[in-house]
């Protein structure tokens, strides 16, 4: 899908100085004091973010930074020891997981979770919201459902063909690839018709060639007025689509920034390469 | 050996009483089980619970009928709910092991001897709660029915009213499984995050589960309470409820049918071994040193253990499963 760079330009955040925990114009999601112990392990412990409406954000940081633990909190799969946010002005700490989803906050997860035994095209359908069958006395009464369930079906098949899959359409899941339930996941939830989409490091184990196609659908998203933050190792992604990098570190926001000014940041090359003292040679390690 | 009799008893029960509770059961623990993923150890404690709701409303309380049917399946919600909602946010092995315990509970509080003039305890209740429901009959109670396999009035009127709600049943989940609503549970046992990500509220889905195969539980213990002719506290053992689980197994988990042809297999194997061994011991072609007719009831049971391994070792999906989606399992 080819992506329209002038409309790329435009969306990255000029005028927002590249420091942690900086307000932005238009915040979809906003963050503030959330922290996570595991034991005597601070995971999380973030002061103060807001993430950028219809724009792309990474989160970067080296293993162990607390990112998915973020995710988690976040989207209600793990409470934290303190803490509140809030999604569209709307304070959603201390939801339910499936009612963060509901209103349009939709995750996946680092291990793919395609639902094997399920046809790639059930595991479409499941997305959808606002299912009259899927209460117990409709859905003993096909008639009830079957209209809707179609046009379900439809929308499905247009995101299945979007994403490549669509010859995968009638084959159970489990016979896919790890590549193509990436790609699957992502559909899957875009079948919930989400505001912000949350991709916890969607290019793990995923061929080059995919990972191509796969960044092409993530702007395609932004494109289309979704707000997605990732999760990511490859700093290579990262440059090519992200609009806003967030770099996390033991727990702490240490970093934030469009991502040439990250590449340059001392904490951000101190956090990945850890810091040796009296040695400022840290030329060409910047990327 | 009388060839003839063995072939009709053993084909007798395939469609007799027994296999029409346990396939009742079985279906229960199907919508459980095999499309929830919910490991539900207790099916013979909601037997129990309709067992006991029509026997002790008509002969204590002396109410009718069909009142005892509704408090038992008013009754069975209740327990569903007692056991669902403090098990169904933790891990699946949870509600395994508060619905074993629960089944137990049940049985012991029926047999307590302090409760022996209201429940029967230890001996039971005697059969006159079934009178109410066999003058619905139009079959005479001690008449023989059938054609080369007779059935008394009494069983054929407890299987044809059992049959029906296994077929009633059995429809209801064929359009369940297919709705957005079987989707959900099957999601489930999939993978509970990923629905809850999806913005379902797994919690509620499997207490749905959990109580719709509790009702239909009941149903099996309506049909236990009638078809037997009283309702003993022994009868509702764990045994139930894993000779249910090796009948679903045996049918194939995940399938309309795979309740009730398992069930109806596994009581023709009960008694076709049993007809056949007791045969053999009887014209001492085993010699009754090796095998008494005591025995024999437990050896039958081996007999259906070592079929039950040589479905897992062929055909571990079971009669109807799928071995497409079996092979999938090893991700």
């Amino acid at each position: 899908m080819p992506i329209n760079s002038d409309i790329r330009a435009v969306r990255g955040l000029p005028g927002v100085a590249p420091t942690p925990g900086v307000a932005k114009p238009n915040p979809i999601l906003a963050i503030e004091g959330v922290v996570r112990h595991f034991g005597g392990i601070t995971a999380v412990d973030v002061e103060h973010l807001e993430i950028q409406s219809n724009a792309i954000t990474a989160l970067i940081g080296p293993n162990g930074a607390g990112k998915t633990t973020l995710f988690n909190l976040l989207t209600g799969f793990d409470q934290p020891d303190a803490g509140r946010w809030t999604f569209d002005d709307q304070p959603i700490h201390g939801m339910p997981a499936y009612r963060v989803a509901r209103l349009g906050m939709v995750r996946t997860f680092q291990l793919t979770k395609a639902l094997s035994k399920l046809s790639v095209l059930d595991n479409m359908k499941l997305g959808a919201k606002n299912q009259s069958g899927e209460r117990f006395f409709e859905a003993l009464a096909p008639w009830r459902w079957k209209s809707g369930d179609r046009s379900i079906e439809t929308r499905a098949d247009g995101l299945l063909e979007r994403f490549n899959l669509g010859h995968m359409r009638d084959e159970l899941a489990g016979t896919m690839s790890g590549g193509q339930r990436k790609l699957l996941e992502m559909a899957r939830a875009l079948m919930s018709e989400p505001r912000l989409i949350m991709l916890d490091e969607p290019m793990a184990g995923v061929n080059p060639a995919l990972t191509q196609s796969l960044l092409g659908h993530i702007k395609a998203l932004a494109d289309d007025g979704l707000t997605v933050v990732f999760v990511e190792h490859d700093m290579d992604v990262v440059r090519d689509i992200s609009d806003w990098v967030v770099v996390m570190s033991e727990g702490r926001l240490i970093a934030e920034g469009p991502h040439d000014s990250i590449g340059r940041n001392q904490t951000v090359i101190d956090a990945y390469l850890g810091t040796r003292h009296g040695d400022s040679s840290t030329s060409g390690v910047t990327e | 050996m009388d060839y003839e009799l063995i072939m009709r008893t053993s084909l007798e029960a395939p469609f007799g009483v027994d296999a029409v509770i346990y396939a009742l059961a079985a279906i229960g623990i199907n919508l459980q089980f095999g499309y929830t993923g919910l490991l539900n150890f207790g099916q013979v404690g909601f037997m129990a619970v309709g067992a006991y709701s029509v026997g002790i409303s008509v002969n204590y309380y002396h109410w009718p009928w069909w009142v005892g049917v509704g408090l038992g399946l008013a009754l069975s919600v209740v327990l569903a709910l007692l056991l669902g909602i403090p098990t169904l946010r933790l891990r699946a092995d949870y509600l395994a092991i508060v619905t074993i315990a629960s089944g137990e509970i049940i049985r012991l509080i029926m047999r307590a001897a302090v409760l022996a003039d209201f429940s029967g305890g230890s001996a039971g209740l005697p059969g006159n709660y079934r009178d109410p429901f066999f003058a619905l009959s139009p079959f005479d109670r001690g008449a023989e029915y059938g054609f080369w396999i007779d059935w008394s009035g009494e069983n054929f009127w407890v299987m044809i009213v059992g049959w029906s709600l296994v077929a009633i049943f059995s429809f209801g989940m064929f359009q369940l499984m297919r709705s957005p609503w079987g989707r959900i549970l099957k999601a489930i046992r999939e993978d509970e995050d990923a629905v809850r990500s999806l913005g379902k509220n797994v919690y509620w889905y499997k207490m749905q589960s959990l109580i719709i195969g509790g009702l239909i539980g009941c149903f099996a213990g309506f049909a236990f309470a009638y078809g037997k002719g009283s309702v003993q506290p022994d009868n509702y053992s764990t045994s139930v409820t894993f000779f249910a689980y090796a009948a679903l197994i045996l049918g194939g988990t995940a399938r309309i049918w795979g309740p009730i042809v398992g069930s109806m297999i596994f009581w023709f194997i009960i008694t076709f071994s049993d007809q056949m061994l007791r045969g053999l011991v009887a014209e001492d072609l085993i010699s009754s040193d090796l095998l008494s007719g005591t025995q024999i009831g437990v050896v039958r049971f081996i007999i259906v253990g070592l079929g039950l391994m040589l479905l897992v070792i062929f055909r571990p999906q079971g009669i109807f499963g799928d071995k497409k989606e079996l092979a999938l399992d090893a991700h």
